[in-house]
């Protein structure tokens, strides 16, 4: 028994941590560390210090211009970014696309999108849900009719998460409407700029347009963008969310959301004291980090399998429960302890729309709006009604 | 015993639904009497008790409604009337006259502290979270030794307004020697608040009461895996905890309604307060999950009901707040 990360683990945790702090632009942790919208441009820019490092894509292969970490090496990197309020790494292209070419797509794909992914040329989308598929992903009915050296598209996705920004969409889509419904899936990859597509934004709750609506109508798409075989389309899909999800507990954010959570504790006063030395409030804040810390562990527990090339079971699905039980239960107790002023909305002004400061507490209106925008994280990725279901069958078999 | 309305009470719901469906501004609601019925008769109205207060406002909850009757009439008419103030109470409750109320100060949460302060009839502070501030005809502040009026406009105050979770707007206020005329006591805000709560929480059981009929709703047409959502026990049993915990939250708002004018009132304030806001926050993150993705669009009715329960909790004390203060309630009653 070591729960001691290595000396080299150590150093390479160093390593990030001073690379944060030289490379880092101030403006951008501000921004993140407030909870604010970060513009396609700041994204970008963030992407562009990481890839210069060779850091993008810290899961990718050294052969495809990744920088080959172990699962360790990313689960510290994630870590390191969050408590430095780095943005995130944009999953779609590195986390969710890339692995899904390096290990099905043909060399010609490989060779035209991978580094296109890193320097930024290409934003990617999601296209899996439809309206009448989420949980039950495998019914989704966007269809892809063979027609020469292309397919037709026609159909509808949603919830396409910064699909505004995008210029590619990767699909699962119908090729044969006559097989059971996981078989006839195909992935295929879009140019968004095609004729035919139709982005519409859809606004959340917290205010704003994070996610999309994409049409497709009679959308020509060439036949070399198929990933891997006809009506396989399914297998890539599962492989894509089996193998990539190191953080999907999402450690590294619930550790600095803590943080935050703490700090705005000693500031606010209740009664004449500071919060954090209020003991109904300090028994809420301490049970959530007590199970943060047990997290961690399972956490770390998972990558040492995985590590060993044991492959994740219904752990992964553990991971994804708690996890994102552990996160919202922090942006709960972050919007109670910002109190009264959790009531202000303004939502144009962290969009940047609008000058006016909102009032109270500089993380109040940051704390309501990651209150109100994770409730998603028990919706997406597999609800936690269906990590459920997988943890139950895991044992039960039923 | 007997749990109910009065048959005046239910007309007066009733109409007051029927009009809020004809989306009906705050001046059909006033010409409909719904500002003369929040309060008493020696206030120029023809209500004000518990269940009056009750029966409104979950209907507004129910309708998701925004309007000024909460903060102008039942808490800013409300302190007028208990100050003698009946002409311009008057006019309030039938939206002639619109008032705000500067209870609380930057830098405090829930409790109240204030340091606002008069000198020679004239308020120099800052305020808070002054719902209704920027449609305002009048303004009601707390101030260290008592409450005062001022005319809106008035020289000397500045404010900077703001939309709120709830659908309405609030403003942060400076007062720079602001004229103010002293209307009263401190205490003169206990009952007024208190029917404020009230009002809150009865919202909050409105909402709730819309947010399940939706969610049950589309539990019963949403189709995964070739059946309604609805048929999942896992999915049923979650419905069936939130319908039980709002069950309780109908019971907690009609134990303050009946006790709002009589002895335990503070105690009951905070527990139903406590129990409400715990129950809003429930409801709220519940009927959002239960629905998926479509729960989070703004283009769907449940997002701003769910912002409308977590105000609820936010306002005038949130469930922690009231928790506290209803185990020191409870402990200087039992000394």
């Amino acid at each position: 028994m070591d729960m001691n990360f290595s000396p080299e683990d150590q150093a390479f945790r160093g390593e990030v941590r001073q690379f944060l702090k030289d490379r880092l632009p101030a403006r951008l942790s501000e921004k993140v560390r407030l909870s604010r919208e970060l513009t396609k441009d700041e994204i970008e820019e963030w992407h562009a210090v990481l890839n210069e490092k060779g850091w993008l894509a810290g899961n990718w292969p050294n052969e495809f211009g990744g920088a080959g970490w172990t699962a360790i090496q990313r689960h510290i990197f994630e870590e390191e970014s969050a408590l430095a309020h780095a943005p995130r790494v944009l999953p779609f292209g590195i986390a969710m696309l890339g692995p899904v070419l390096q290990k099905f797509g043909s060399k010609e794909q490989q060779d035209r999108f991978l580094p296109r992914i890193l320097d930024g040329q290409d934003w990617w989308c999601q296209g899996y849900s439809e309206p009448g598929a989420g949980s039950d992903l495998a019914t989704v009915k966007t269809t892809a009719v063979r027609d020469g050296d292309h397919y037709i598209v026609n159909g509808q996705k949603t919830w396409t998460t910064l699909g505004q920004h995008a210029n590619w969409i990767f699909c699962l889509v119908r090729t044969d409407p006559a097989a059971k419904a996981q078989e006839g899936i195909s992935f295929l990859l879009i140019d968004m700029t095609a004729p035919g597509i139709t982005v519409r934004p859809i606004v959340l709750l917290d205010g704003t347009p994070e996610v999309n609506e994409v049409f497709f109508d009679d959308v020509r798409v060439p036949v070399e963008n198929l990933v891997g075989e006809e009506n396989k389309g399914w297998t890539y899909a599962k492989y894509l969310l089996t193998h990539e999800r190191t953080n999907i507990a999402g450690v590294g954010f619930a550790t600095a959301g803590l943080a935050a959570l703490k700090r705005i504790a000693r500031a606010q006063v209740a009664n004449g004291r500071p919060l954090s030395e209020n003991p109904l409030f300090a028994a809420r804040m301490g049970e959530v980090e007590i199970d943060l810390m047990a997290m961690s562990t399972t956490n770390l527990r998972m990558l040492a399998q995985a590590a060993a090339g044991q492959a994740p079971g219904a752990e992964s699905s553990m991971l994804k429960l708690k996890g994102t039980q552990i996160r919202q239960a922090i942006n709960d107790l972050t919007r109670r302890a910002v109190g009264p002023w959790a009531l202000a909305f303004p939502s144009e002004a962290l969009e940047g729309a609008n000058d006016d400061q909102p009032p109270g507490p500089a993380e109040a209106a940051g704390a309501t709006r990651s209150y109100l925008n994770n409730r998603k994280l028990s919706i997406y990725g597999g609800s936690n009604e269906i990590q459920r279901g997988i943890i139950a069958k895991s044992l039960l078999g039923l | 015993m007997q749990f109910g309305f009065t048959d005046e009470q239910t007309m007066l719901g009733e109409s007051l639904a029927r009009t809020l469906e004809r989306g009906s501004d705050a001046a059909a609601l006033f010409e409909l009497g719904v500002g003369a019925a929040l309060l008493p008769e020696e206030a120029g109205g023809f209500g004000g008790t518990g269940p009056d207060i009750l029966m409104v406002f979950r209907t507004l909850g129910r309708a998701g409604a925004v309007t000024p009757l909460l903060d102008s009439v039942l808490l800013g008419a409300g302190i007028l009337a208990a100050a003698g103030e009946t002409d311009l109470a008057e006019a309030a409750s039938i939206g002639a006259a619109r008032i705000a109320v500067g209870l609380d100060e930057p830098g405090q949460r829930y409790d109240g502290t204030v340091a606002t302060r008069a000198a020679a009839d004239r308020l120099t502070g800052e305020k808070s979270l002054v719902h209704g501030a920027d449609q305002a005809s009048h303004l009601i502040f707390r101030a260290t030794d008592g409450l005062y009026l001022a005319e809106a406009g008035a020289e000397g105050l500045s404010m900077r307004g703001y939309a709120l979770m709830d659908g309405g707007r609030a403003a942060e206020m400076t007062l720079r020697d602001v004229p103010a005329r002293r209307i009263g006591d401190l205490a003169l805000l206990d009952r007024p608040v208190a029917a404020a709560v009230l009002a809150v929480c009865a919202d909050a059981l409105g909402v709730m009461e819309r947010a399940t009929d939706l969610t049950a709703d589309y539990l019963k047409t949403r189709k995964q895996f070739g059946r309604p959502i609805g048929s999942f026990q896992a999915i049923q049993h979650r419905m069936a905890d939130l319908l039980t915990e709002i069950e309780q939250a109908r019971s907690a708002v009609w134990n303050l309604a009946a006790h709002l004018d009589g002895p335990g009132r503070d105690r009951h304030v905070a527990a139903t307060k406590s129990l409400v806001g715990r129950v809003a926050r429930l409801v709220a993150e519940e009927t959002v999950q239960l629905h998926g993705g479509i729960g989070m669009t703004e283009e769907y009715e449940l997002a701003p009901l769910a912002r409308r329960l977590l105000a609820a909790d936010a306002r005038f004390g949130d469930s922690d707040h009231h928790l506290e203060r209803f185990i020191a309630v409870s402990a200087a009653s039992a000394a």
